[in-house]
């Protein structure tokens, strides 16, 4: 059993007793004293030139302080891209400027056009009213082919067309999977969509802007789930202020999905308004705001082929895809279709031929970037999809052609034909739990019971791999990342013994407050409850890159370990000079330090109230005090990897597709707190059941967003999910960092939305619709109905 | 949301005088009304509220009829219309918890939003929509989209609903809103069987007459086996084609002949 607070417990998150009780602090909870509020008009079409902006009437209504327009960002840097993607001809990628403010064009309904910053918020919605915008509407690019056509329209006309690059991978095996596939004697190919998505945080987007004229320090209050990052960028790149004159704070933040992982406008403009006006500027996004400026996600067109030999074996693979980038290039979207895309093509197989190619297009939409899991689900959605069809086109099991073409256990570490080296994992083993803990056997007896009740009752499978733990930093240089992607932490033990943690990664709903003290408190095996974990302001935490990829404790953590264990090191050493013994023979127990073979000891308080108050210390040798701050850049990717079994039944009156069970065998190496990683995934799987049933983001062919509310726009709820069965029990730790983690954020919701889709399609095949070999996603009941009834 | 008059009159009389001034917009529970005020999309200059009338609240059953006043949240029919049970069900699908404690009977007939569930309730049972002024039967009260025979300045003051020997009501929700894609209302009275149909068609709720023929020689779901429904003039949205709403009212209907028993 493991010690209570220590690493493998599971215990309850500290941080819910605030957020439970609605005690948490958000962005939008601070309120600064002669705060003034922002309200952005924006572009109610898609495309326009603006002819005339008149702010005269507006500027002289009650309570307007001052209307800004993109005139008063003319000197201003863009929004940085933080990835140069390199194309297929060696080409740096197409890179249009993002202007804080429309700089004479919009580019999508929402693209900011004029701020009005007023009293209240009331007077400033009442004057932006008042603003006349006289706006020449352009044709707007919607679908992506049709932007990529010679003669569409341009979304930015500096460029030479709507793509932003064609980038090849690895183009070097371009001919060489080509002659594969020419020699195969099965190929088999799939067209499918990967839905766009909106991100939907519980908490929307909030920026808090304030200004010290005094010290000339501006701070940002912000909704991010890395402010060191937010600080380089908007300091740095858009408004030029040095990092020691700007302090970036992201509290408590109430979900982030990825989309809180950019920079945007608003913060840029209340950081910049503050300094303008010496007042501090808010603004909070309404639920209807988030829809049209929250980065989206995925939006994928793709055609995957795969060759196999006569014995099924997968001797090549080959993808296009089209990546809708919308209007402008958010902070890390260039590197989601094609590093977080390409790099997992292999999956758990030993293909050993891939060809990845990926189209990026302009188009008049709200730009997309990383959501949850950011290619990674893209790839995996594919392969899986494909390898059903596969399975399905010649007539074998699907859970056997996957578990012939597995890396197999004896295979590790194993280098895949797309530039990663899979360090460890047991594909076979995760299956066979898997099928275990969705009793597969039982399946054709629950398929015959739900026939009868007149439903279709299907079962899905797929294994996914994903790449967490991002990333090397001097690899990610390589391939244009303009960020190192290390984590930092500081231990600074007090007088007493207590430790407080500042940690360079952000919780926004991980449970980061309670793992992070774990780790510490196992390490020198104190009480966890003497560890605090500090995150989320750039002024006590140090340089860190903040959380997403499911990184924060494979790197963050690590970071920690690596701290932690300096600050055991120094304490040994104290420890010895207080035993009067030889620090080789100091040993740490319990929280305890004694001297091997003798009853000699020195507790943890002992310690640490003598580096602190060092009458009996040898300062000759050694500086007092107990503080260590340490950086991790790891070496290799962590590799998470699991078996997913959906079940679902379907009225093949209505079309109607509910979940009726869903079996998990993650592989996320070792876990800290089962019950967190539990959590995370059950999270994971909800929004990835989402995306596979419910949600969609779509435009009209003017650009006008359809699906703008939660009317249209369907986020799955408790009753759409069934209850999960998830097994952690088939864990190959990671072998490159020092917990041996591998990170479980975003797995859930990497490995189900194919897993939904392969079981609708194996439950409509077993009701006999066997024409039916795909349904893009979201599997709504119109489209399941129509997919039966059309041939 | 714009400025606004809030009203709160005391009695039904003072209500009706309060709604004759120009701007002014009657506030039931507010469902509708009060998210498009605060998009700005809705600019009222008064707003006259019904909640605190008594005389607008509550449920009674009196000779074969139940009647609910006008302001009578969701939450009581669901609770207290045990007198009709397929009506109280329907009652207690509406939305979510906060939307059943708000909105009312009164407000969701006003506003005849073309997938809310209540019309095709009032429409099936032949149920009569009181007013201040007047009474006007169900057949005469719903007139397309958002469009209903209230005139300026009138208030729905109770509705009145002729039990049933039988009846169902069953919701085909839409994904996001969980508003009715088809929600199809049956009733089975002395008079014959009545269908209605909400959530499909373009013109709002409506009555299948075709349906109601084959139901009233044979109340079985089987009855319906040779009728089809048309699909020009059904609603094509992101949620579902006309063919698809089409092929679900029959669907619907059936499911709800055969919950009716």
């Amino acid at each position: 059993m493991p010690k209570d607070g220590g690493i493998g417990a599971s215990t309850k998150r500290r941080e819910d007793v605030r957020f439970l009780t609605g005690n948490g602090r958000y962005t939008d909870d601070i309120n600064l004293r002669g705060q003034l509020h922002a309200h952005f008009l924006r572009s109610e079409v898609a495309h326009g030139r603006i002819r005339g902006l008149d702010t005269a009437a507006a500027a002289a209504m009650p309570g307007v302080v001052r209307i800004f327009t993109g005139a008063d960002f003319a000197a201003i840097g863009g929004l940085p891209c933080g990835w140069q993607v390199t194309d297929r001809f060696g080409q740096p990628m197409q890179e249009p400027k993002h202007p804080v403010l429309a700089d004479g064009k919009v580019r999508h309904v929402g693209d900011p056009i004029a701020v009005v910053v007023a009293e209240t918020l009331e007077q400033a919605r009442d004057a932006a009213e008042a603003i006349v915008v006289d706006i020449e509407e352009l044709p707007a690019v919607i679908d992506m082919k049709a932007a990529l056509a010679p003669d569409a329209p341009k979304v930015h006309e500096d460029l030479t067309s709507n793509l932003c690059y064609d980038w090849g991978f690895v183009e070097e095996n371009r001919e060489a999977v080509a002659e594969a596939f020419r020699k195969a004697d099965h190929v088999v190919s799939l067209d499918l969509v990967n839905n766009r998505l909106v991100a939907n945080p519980m908490e929307p987007r909030v920026a808090v802007g304030d200004y010290d004229p005094w010290n000339d320090m501006s701070t940002l209050y912000t909704t991010s789930q890395n402010p060191h990052v937010i600080r380089l960028l908007m300091g740095a790149f858009v408004l030029g202020i040095p990092e020691h004159r700007l302090r970036v704070v992201a509290p408590d933040v109430g979900g982030g999905f990825g989309s809180k992982i950019f920079h945007y406008a608003e913060e840029a403009f209340c950081t910049f308004a503050a300094r303008a006006l010496k007042r501090p500027v808010k603004w909070t996004s309404t639920r209807s705001e988030a829809f049209i400026t929250d980065a989206h996600g995925r939006d994928h067109v793709t055609r995957i082929e795969l060759a196999l030999d006569k014995d099924h074996n997968f001797t090549a693979l080959r993808t296009e895809t089209l990546a809708n980038m919308g209007a402008y290039l958010s902070t890390f979207s260039s590197s989601v279709p094609t590093w977080l895309h390409g790099t997992l093509m292999a999956g758990n197989y030993s293909t050993p031929l891939i060809y990845v190619n990926v189209k990026a297009v302009f188009t008049n939409t709200v730009p997309v970037d990383a959501y949850r899991g950011a290619g990674r689900p893209e790839a995996t959605f594919q392969l899986e999809r494909l390898i059903d069809k596969a399975a399905r086109q010649l007539g074998v099991d699907p859970i056997e052609l996957r578990r012939k073409n597995f890396i197999q256990p004896d295979q590790f570490p194993y280098q895949t034909p797309v530039a990663v080296v899979y360090d460890t994992g047991n594909y076979q083993a995760t299956m066979d739990k898997l099928l275990q803990v969705a009793d597969y056997s039982g399946l054709e007896a629950r398929v015959a019971e739900a026939k009868k009740r007149g439903k279709l009752r299907g079962f899905g499978i797929i294994h996914y791999i994903e790449a967490c733990g991002i990333a090397p930093s001097n690899l990610v240089g390589q391939l244009g990342a303009r960020a190192g992607l290390y984590e930092s932490a500081t231990v600074r033990v007090n007088a007493t013994g207590s430790i407080s943690v500042f940690t360079g990664s952000h919780s926004h709903g991980q449970g980061h407050e309670t793992t992070f003290a774990q780790v510490v408190a196992e390490m020198i095996g104190i009480d966890a409850g003497q560890v605090e974990i500090v995150h989320g302001d750039t002024q006590n935490t140090p340089m860190g890159m903040g959380t997403y990829g499911s990184r924060s404790l494979a790197v963050g953590g690590s970071a920690l370990v690596k701290a932690t264990n300096k600050i055991i090191n120094k304490a040994k050493k104290i420890a010895a000079h207080l035993l009067e013994a030889s620090e080789d023979d100091i040993e740490l127990k319990d929280g305890k330090f004694s001297v091997a073979g003798t009853d000699k000891s020195v507790d943890w308080a002992g310690v640490t109230l003598a580096a602190y108050v060092p009458h009996n210390y040898p300062l000759e040798s050694m500086e007092p005090g107990l503080e260590e701050t340490a950086f991790y850049d790891p070496s290799n990717f962590t590799y998470p990897s699991g078996a997913y079994g959906c079940e679902v039944e379907v009225d093949p009156d209505t079309g109607k597709v509910e979940v009726v069970s869903f079996a998990a065998a993650d592989d996320f190496g070792n876990i800290v707190n089962p019950m967190i990683v539990e959590g995370q995934v059950h999270g994971g799987l909800a929004q990835g059941i989402g995306q596979a049933l419910l949600e969609n983001c779509v435009y009209d062919e003017n650009g006008q967003l359809l699906s703008g509310s939660f009317m249209d726009y369907a986020m799955p709820r408790a009753d759409d999910v069934p209850f999960y069965r998830v097994d952690h029990s088939c864990n190959t730790p990671c072998t490159h960092n020092p917990l041996g983690v591998k990170g479980c954020g975003e797995a859930g919701a990497i490995g189900s939305p194919p897993a939904v889709v392969n079981a609708v399609i194996d439950a409509l095949h077993r009701g006999g619709y066997t024409h039916v070999s795909h349904i893009d996603m979201p599997v709504s009941p119109a489209r399941v109905w129509a997919a039966m009834h059309t041939k | 949301m714009y400025d606004f008059e809030f009203v709160k009159p005391a009695s039904l009389a003072e209500a009706v005088a309060a709604m004759g001034r120009d701007g002014a917009q009657a506030l039931s529970g507010g469902m509708t009304l009060l998210p498009t005020m605060k998009q700005r999309l809705n600019q009222p200059d008064s707003l006259v509220s019904l909640n605190g009338l008594a005389e607008l609240k509550g449920v009674s059953v009196a000779g074969g009829v139940l009647t609910i006043g006008a302001a009578t949240t969701h939450a009581t029919v669901a609770r207290e219309a045990g007198a009709y049970p397929a009506l109280a069900a329907l009652a207690g699908q509406i939305g979510d918890p906060m939307v059943r404690n708000r909105g009312t009977i009164g407000g969701s007939l006003a506003n005849n939003d073309p997938a809310a569930c209540y019309p095709s309730a009032v429409l099936a049972s032949g149920a009569t929509v009181v007013t201040n002024q007047r009474e006007i039967a169900a057949d005469d009260y719903f007139q397309g989209l958002f469009s209903t025979a209230l005139e300026e300045g009138e208030i729905i003051t109770a509705v009145k609903f002729p039990i049933p020997d039988k009846a169902a009501y069953v919701k085909f929700a839409q994904p996001a809103s969980r508003f009715a894609l088809t929600g199809v209302f049956v009733a089975k009275g002395p008079a014959g069987v009545r269908v209605a149909v909400t959530g499909a068609s373009e013109d709002g709720v409506f009555r299948w007459t075709e349906a109601e023929e084959a139901l009233s020689a044979n109340f079985a779901p089987s009855a319906l086996d040779g009728l089809t429904v048309e699909a020009d003039g059904m609603i094509g949205d992101l949620h579902g084609t006309p063919e698809y709403r089409a092929h679900l009212v029959k669907v619907i209907t059936k499911r709800a002949v055969a919950a009716a028993g």
